[in-house]
């Protein structure tokens, strides 16, 4: 329970010290928040584009296909917002050696260097997310129920369980790969995955999206969710999976990090 | 200036200095090329969309060629230069380049190009398994369309190299030079064929991206590849590309002069 505390009140100054060095950047917002919308028309230009051609893919309706859009264009956000610019940081670290006076103060590594920076205009995203939802229901003509929303909230945090402890495992890659200085790139990428309903993916394809990165429990299960098409079974599996995950991510992260040599010494 | 002559003798050197690096830096390479696996999942997508009946004239088989074409057109018209621009200017070492006999405009393109053996070290395999899954009739006969398709790449590149070139100039007058980019970027998937072939759009959007630049980096190409375009077509697609490889050469050599000037080389 102390330690508990003693995080809680840690994390806090982790924020104030991210929220303080962005706001001598206060410019950025506006051209960051831009861009966010930019990226979100990325994502929906194609579906409007299939959907021009098709009423229907892969079983989903435009309506539904925009639901898992919503999704990812939160997760997105999640991703670029607190977890890509403090985990860009360790690589960084990594290759300066500079990861000593993280590891020399008394609190868990992982812990410090998961919370080090966030970019708290990426919430823009959120609002995308939010509208693009708001329309996707008005589309399909009547609202999600509480069950749903309630399922969908408890699968987005799966989801991002899920997503940081990829992140985890990718950054360990760099105790062992010195110079992946693009890794942000290579994941944002394979991420791009997650805009189409998993059900997309199908045949070679198929096996490769869905187990080696899960992408389908990331944004299609919360899509599922709220339509209220998600089985209890498939809700559970998705979120012991993310429970694995992180344990796994874990045990890894504890691996690499026995294995850092500071670049001075 | 520097002279054409001491320039010729330099290339050689500097295409071996590039190949040096990107070896050098293989897992890097590895990543930046396993990071453009977009076309893949359109791939997914379209193919999904043309289970049950064709899109236009694509069916399942044509989107395979399709993407796999755009997957090889985009390694091999690719640049980074301006990331390497962007760098550069902001961390003063450009001075280290303006101090050799060469324009750093051609040092840039000679060491983005000698990375391309690596790159087809990539593209070659996915073009056999190109080959196996549609078959040899998916491309065309006509020589004269490989002899376009040949000028099409060299342009493509042209352009991709010159806006990325124009654009990391834009470093010198502001701080960075990457969001600009980013937005290149956007644009450039959307309406390049990249995401999307440019015969999918609606009428309307469809004659915006011929007038656009980016169909002329990757769709065109692609297009020509996989036999959307006659003879006559082609041409007149070329000649619109060629256009815009001089305009963005106006518009890179503009920029590089005019944010020379101001350069500082701050601690350099």
């Amino acid at each position: 329970m102390k330690t508990l505390v003693r995080y809680a009140r840690l994390f806090r100054v982790q924020i104030r010290t991210s929220a303080l060095t962005l706001l001598q950047y206060r410019f950025d917002f506006f051209t960051e928040g831009c861009l966010e919308i930019l990226w979100a028309a990325t994502a929906l230009v194609p579906l409007l584009v299939v959907f021009r051609y098709r009423s229907e893919v892969a079983g989903w309706s435009f309506g539904e296909a925009l639901l898992v859009v919503g999704w990812f264009t939160l997760l997105q956000g999640i991703l670029e917002g607190a977890i890509n610019p403090s985990l860009t940081s360790v690589v960084e670290h990594i290759r300066k050696g500079t990861l000593d006076f993280v590891l020399l103060k008394p609190a868990d590594a992982q812990f410090l260097v998961s919370t080090a920076r966030f970019q708290p205009w990426r919430a823009t995203n959120v609002v995308t997310a939010l509208v693009i939802f708001a329309y996707a229901f008005h589309l399909l003509g009547r609202p999600p129920s509480a069950a749903g929303i309630l399922g969908a909230l408890l699968l987005l945090a799966s989801s991002t369980l899920l997503l940081y402890s990829l992140w985890i495992l990718t950054v360990s890659a760099a105790f062992y790969v010195v110079r992946i200085d693009n890794l942000t790139f290579l994941f944002a990428s394979i991420f791009d995955a997650a805009r189409w309903p998993s059900s997309v993916f199908r045949g070679f394809l198929s096996v490769v999206f869905t187990f080696v990165i899960p992408l389908a429990l990331m944004t299609t299960y919360p899509a599922l969710a709220l339509l209220g098409k998600l089985g209890a079974s498939s809700a559970v599996v998705a979120v012991a999976g993310s429970v694995v995950f992180a344990v796994l991510a874990r045990a890894v992260w504890r691996g690499a990090i026995g294995r850092y040599t500071s670049a001075s010494s | 200036m520097p002279s054409f002559s001491s320039t010729t003798r330099a290339l050689p050197a500097l295409f071996r200095i590039g190949f040096a690096g990107a070896v050098a830096y293989r897992a890097e390479f590895l990543v930046w090329v396993l990071s453009t696996t977009m076309p893949l999942v359109m791939l997914a997508l379209w193919s999904a969309v043309a289970r049950e009946a064709p899109v236009g004239r694509f069916g399942q088989r044509e989107f395979v060629a399709y993407f796999l074409a755009t997957f090889i057109v985009r390694q091999l018209t690719s640049s980074w230069v301006s990331w390497q621009m962007n760098y550069e200017i902001r961390h003063g070492t450009l001075a280290v380049r303006l101090l050799r006999p060469v324009s750093p405009m051609i040092a840039y393109a000679a060491e983005n190009l000698a990375a391309q053996p690596l790159r087809l070290v990539v593209a070659i395999p996915v073009a056999i398994v190109g080959l196996l899954t549609v078959g040899v009739t998916a491309l065309p006969a006509d020589p004269v369309i490989w002899l376009v398709w040949g000028m099409a790449m060299a342009g493509g590149w042209l352009i991709t190299y010159l806006a990325s070139f124009a654009i990391g100039s834009l470093a010198f007058f502001f701080e960075s030079s990457i969001k600009a980019m980013d937005v290149w970027l956007t644009l450039y998937f959307i309406f390049s064929g990249y995401m999307i072939p440019v015969e999918l759009f609606p009428p309307g959007v469809k004659a915006m991206a011929s007038w656009l630049p980016f169909r002329y980096q990757v769709g065109f190409p692609v297009e020509l590849m996989t036999g959307a375009h006659g003879r006559q077509e082609a041409f007149a697609l070329l000649a619109a590309q060629w256009i815009w490889v001089a305009l963005m050469g106006a518009a890179a050599l503009l920029l590089w002069r005019r944010g020379l000037r101001s350069f500082g080389a701050y601690g350099g």
